[in-house]
């Protein structure tokens, strides 16, 4: 019944033997060395200073949303280096593997890269980039601002949101330790068929890759059903949906694609399973299998997840051209038609990814004409962008300048996703740089997004702001690693470039690369710019007000900043769809509540983080077909999740007495704060 | 806590009444937000399984209308019907408190479904012995999982009815178990509701006999 492997298997250790650790790959040991240290130095300090007792009861145990957040952001900012170093890998290999005499090193032909670890370095770039960076960094920036947008105390099933961040974790974990423990898939971030399948692929590389993905995607799973039910049951009195703040709404959207388009991923990826594993013949090239039907199913959750990471950037740049914009966002209502348009639209668009596959002129058509509807819910939410900064006050500080660029971005990434569209150039430029380039416009702007998010949010999470000046050093040399490293791709893939190549033939690409290799050059820059800004910044500490940038409008400013944990000591009443700036106009931003009652909250757990890790265990025992213990694991979640049924956890009760006595606390030090405030560049009060 | 506008009109600012959620409706409007993802599991199996229901993809293997009973489908369905009506009547003694005709209805659930099992497992094994297990074509791999993605659905439910048997005891009828069983109660009626769509799919349109 079980597929028969080649190699070696044994029932204790599966087909794990020393022959799986990469020990004569000096990259590896390098990489391996370096994680080492760096683990170490994170641990050790942990040790040196005590606080193993506090991460686990304040962090692993959290069930605290902003934590829970934080957590995310972190795995996600860890992640985007390990797919850094990966694009840099990449790009280098290519800039020194250009025409038939160019070097060769390490035993790679040209280049330092055989192909062998070429393949799985761009495959894992782009799983970790979409699935391990930009999604966590997106669900870690939800799960901090919808419930306090929402005016709700955490989201509406805690324990669930901390379980859903340890899968991600697990998945993660999965990424990771397939660098030094056996290999990565070689199939792709897409997972190409029927090359994934045993026959041809019958190492563990696309194992690693199947569960990182499946796993993880669980997680994401579970996560949209929290925001949904977050959104809908949790907010305050008095919002109604047209007073729902314009990123929760876009969540919302978001969720509602999480909650539908994953499900797809899990069927397909455990067919691939069943496939690998057992036997069957879903995609196989033989046998009654049709791999066609895997490129659908993944692109039918592809597509989908491509909005599904992009819709909640484009909340977030809506919020922050707002509030540096001073004014109200232009077109609400359309912005929340254009983000389910999408949402919804994004479902039937799907075949555009593989136009060249044959599938008959009807389809085509359909797919073609779907595909460039997309782009007027897009223009829509552009247009409103540059209406709300149309004769608004604004102040570009740095959030501001990083949603301005995902603008510029998107145009670009948005025209030549409309070229795409047209299934005749595409023909042409299919499987080219250029629809790399096309795609990583577009995942600039959710870069973008995220990264003027972390600048505006900070504040109200860690009470104090990120350094300005490092600031806009880290977003300028950003921007111009950008340009250099993806303008010259569009005219590469032009050029006849072909993605996914270690070796290129063309010399005539050799200026093209260059530049590509310098822009990546620059990113080393604005990185070490990022780290400045996170180190200066902890350093100087300057706190931050309740409202840090002056003219923020909704709910999540009126709480004070740190946002203690139970976020509003009394749940606001909401009168308008931006509450801080119809207070402020009112002259009530000031007010407090004169009265204080009880507050339930839910008690911290570690049984999130066990499930987590054990789900980590069990993946991995499965990658290496070690059967007792990927059964032994499974065994032990459900026993867990059934055990922790018979715990009543009711949570505990903040008295009023203790409430009142830390919103005294709280009040004292924003005062503080608001007197060595500083005025953000630009100027926000006017001159008399 | 009425404040005022600078224009003078009195405002509710805070809101102390609102932590008071409704837990169980939270709980199962969750729950029901999985069952949709859930159900697009499903979705996405039935579609292959329109995919690959043809001759080509049979590989010189039988197809469904080769080998599927419509009578015997039928019986099934009822034995689930039946199934999910006894857990039903388990919901109305709910409502009157009543733990003996709960449980009581959730034992003839279970009843049903193992036998509901039993013959689609006997099913599955009588194919598997005349050679035409799931390794046999990309059609059989997709009928196997079809069957057994909903079989693994109802042993789940098994499983979640026996540990709500033991809850009842224990705790009675308290928030958190009244929430579980009315969860269980939807998780019941869409495992039912997705052996329908299989048994007219698959039985009646593939052309059982
Ligand atoms: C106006 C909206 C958009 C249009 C019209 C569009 C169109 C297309 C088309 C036609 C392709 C297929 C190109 C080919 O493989 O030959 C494509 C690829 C791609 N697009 Fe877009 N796109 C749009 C927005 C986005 C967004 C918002 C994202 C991501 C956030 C995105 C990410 C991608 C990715 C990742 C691929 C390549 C996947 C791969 O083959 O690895 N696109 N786009
Ligand atoms: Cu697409």
């Amino acid at each position: 019944m079980q597929v028969a492997v080649d190699g070696p298997w044994t029932p204790l250790l599966g087909r794990l033997s020393l022959e799986a650790i990469p020990y004569t790959n000096p990259i590896l040991i390098f990489t391996f060395a370096i994680a080492a240290i760096v683990g170490l130095v994170v641990v050790g300090s942990v040790l040196y200073f005590k606080k193993v007792g506090y991460i686990w009861r304040e962090w692993l145990c959290s069930v605290d949303h902003k934590r829970i957040g934080v957590m995310y952001i972190i795995l996600g900012l860890v992640m985007l280096f390990r797919g850094f170093i990966d694009g840099v890998m990449i790009r280098t290999q290519q800039a020194i593997a250009i025409g038939p005499n160019s070097p060769g090193y390490l035993g790679a032909a040209h280049g330092y890269l055989p192909p062998y670890h070429f393949d799985q370095i761009y495959s894992a770039h782009g799983t970790i980039m979409l699935i391990f960076a930009a999604t966590p960094l997106l669900t870690g920036l939800g799960n901090v601002i919808v419930p306090l947008q929402v005016g709700a105390r955490d989201m509406a099933f805690p324990y669930l949101n901390a379980v859903s961040l340890w899968l991600t974790v697990a998945g993660a974990l999965l990424c990771m330790i397939s660098l030094f423990v056996g290999e990565f898939s070689n199939a792709t971030w897409v997972g190409l068929m029927p090359f994934a399948e045993m026959s041809s692929n019958p190492g563990v590389g696309v194992d690693y890759w199947m569960w990182a993905l499946q796993v993880s995607s669980l997680g994401t799973t579970f996560n949209s059903i929290n925001m949904i039910a977050t959104i809908v049951k949790m907010r305050a009195p008095g919002m109604g949906w047209f007073r729902v703040p314009v990123f929760t709404w876009a969540t919302m959207a978001t969720a509602i694609i999480g909650l539908t388009a994953f499900p797809v991923l899990t069927a397909a990826l455990c067919m691939l399973g069943l496939d690998r594993y057992v036997g069957t013949h879903f995609f196989t090239a033989g046998m009654g299998g049709n791999y066609m039907l895997y490129i659908n199913l993944f692109w039918t959750w592809g597509h989908p997840e491509v909005y599904f990471l992009m819709l909640p950037a484009f909340g977030l740049i809506s919020e922050i051209v707002s509030t540096f914009s001073s004014k109200a966002l232009f077109g609400y209502p359309t912005m929340i038609a254009a983000s389910l348009g999408i949402a919804g639209v994004g479902w039937v668009v799907w075949a555009h990814h593989f136009f060249t596959m044959g599938m008959g002129p009807n389809l085509i058509g359909f797919f073609s004409a779907a595909t460039m509807i997309v782009g007027i819910p897009t223009g829509v939410k552009a247009f409103n962008w540059i209406f709300t900064m149309y004769r608004g006050r604004i102040t570009l500080a740095t959030p501001m300048l990083w949603a301005i660029t995902a603008i510029v971005l998107l145009l670009l990434g948005g025209i030549t996703g409309m070229m795409l569209s047209a299934s005749v150039v595409d023909y042409t430029v299919h499987d080219s740089v250029f629809v790399v380039a096309h795609f990583h416009c577009m995942v600039l702007v959710i870069g973008a997004g995220i990264f003027a998010a972390v600048t505006y949010w900070w504040p109200k999470v860690f009470g104090f702001k990120l350094n300005e000046t490092l600031g806009q050093w880290f977003f300028w040399t950003f921007v111009l690693a950008s340009v250099l490293v993806f303008i010259p791709m569009f005219q590469a893939g032009l050029d006849g470039e072909t993605r996914r190549l270690d070796y290129l033939f063309d010399t005539s690409l050799r200026p093209l690369m260059l530049a590509e290799v310098t822009g990546m050059g620059m990113y080393f820059v604005s990185l070490f710019c990022f780290l400045a800004m996170l180190v200066v910044s902890l350093v100087k500490r300057e706190p931050a007000g309740q409202d840090p940038w002056g003219t923020a409008r909704s709910l999540e400013w009126l709480t004070h900043t740190p946002v203690p944990f139970y976020n509003f000591a009394v749940t606001p009443q909401v009168h308008a769809l931006d509450e801080l700036a119809w207070r402020r106009a009112n002259g009530l931003e000031k007010a407090q509540p004169e009265r204080y009652v009880p507050i339930h909250m839910p008690s911290s757990s570690g049984l999130p983080f066990i499930i987590g890790m054990l789900s980590f265990v069990c993946t991995f025992a499965l990658v290496w077909r070690i059967w007792w213990l990927a059964g032994a694991s499974l065994l032990a979640v459900i026993l867990l999740v059934i055990i922790r049924s018979f715990d009543k956890n009711e949570g505990y009760v903040l008295s009023a007495d203790t409430i009142a006595e830390m919103e005294r606390k709280l009040h004292t030090v924003s005062l503080i704060a608001e007197q060595s405030k500083v005025l953000p560049v630009g100027g926000q009060v006017e001159a008399h | 806590m009425a404040s005022h506008t600078q224009a003078g009109a009195d405002v509710v600012l805070w809101n102390a009444s609102a932590d008071a959620h409704d837990n169980i409706s939270a709980r199962t409007y969750g729950f029901w937000l999985y069952l949709l993802s859930d159900a697009l599991i499903i979705a996405a199996v039935v579609a292959c399984y329109a995919v690959l229901d043809n001759p080509l993809n049979a590989a010189g293997g039988p197809l469904g209308n080769q080998f599927l009973s419509a009578s015997k489908g039928l019986v099934q369905t009822f034995l689930v019907l039946g199934s999910v009506l006894s857990y039903s009547l388990a919901t109305v003694a709910l409502k009157r408190g009543n733990k003996l005709g709960v449980g009581l209805g959730m034992v003839g659930a279970i009843l049903l479904a193992v036998l509901f099992l039993g013959i689609g497992m006997g099913d599955l094994a009588a194919l598997s012995a005349a050679g035409n297990g799931f390794a046999r074509s990309g059609y059989l791999s997709c009928f196997f999982t079809l069957i057994v993605t909903h079989a693994l659905h109802m042993g789940f439910g098994i499983l979640w009815m026996l540990v709500m048997l033991v809850q009842i005891g224990v705790f009675g009828f308290t928030e958190n178990v009244v929430a579980r069983l009315l969860n269980l109660r939807m998780f019941w009626q869409f495992q039912a509701s997705v052996w329908v769509v299989v048994y007219i799919y698959v039985y009646l349109f593939g052309g059982a006999h």
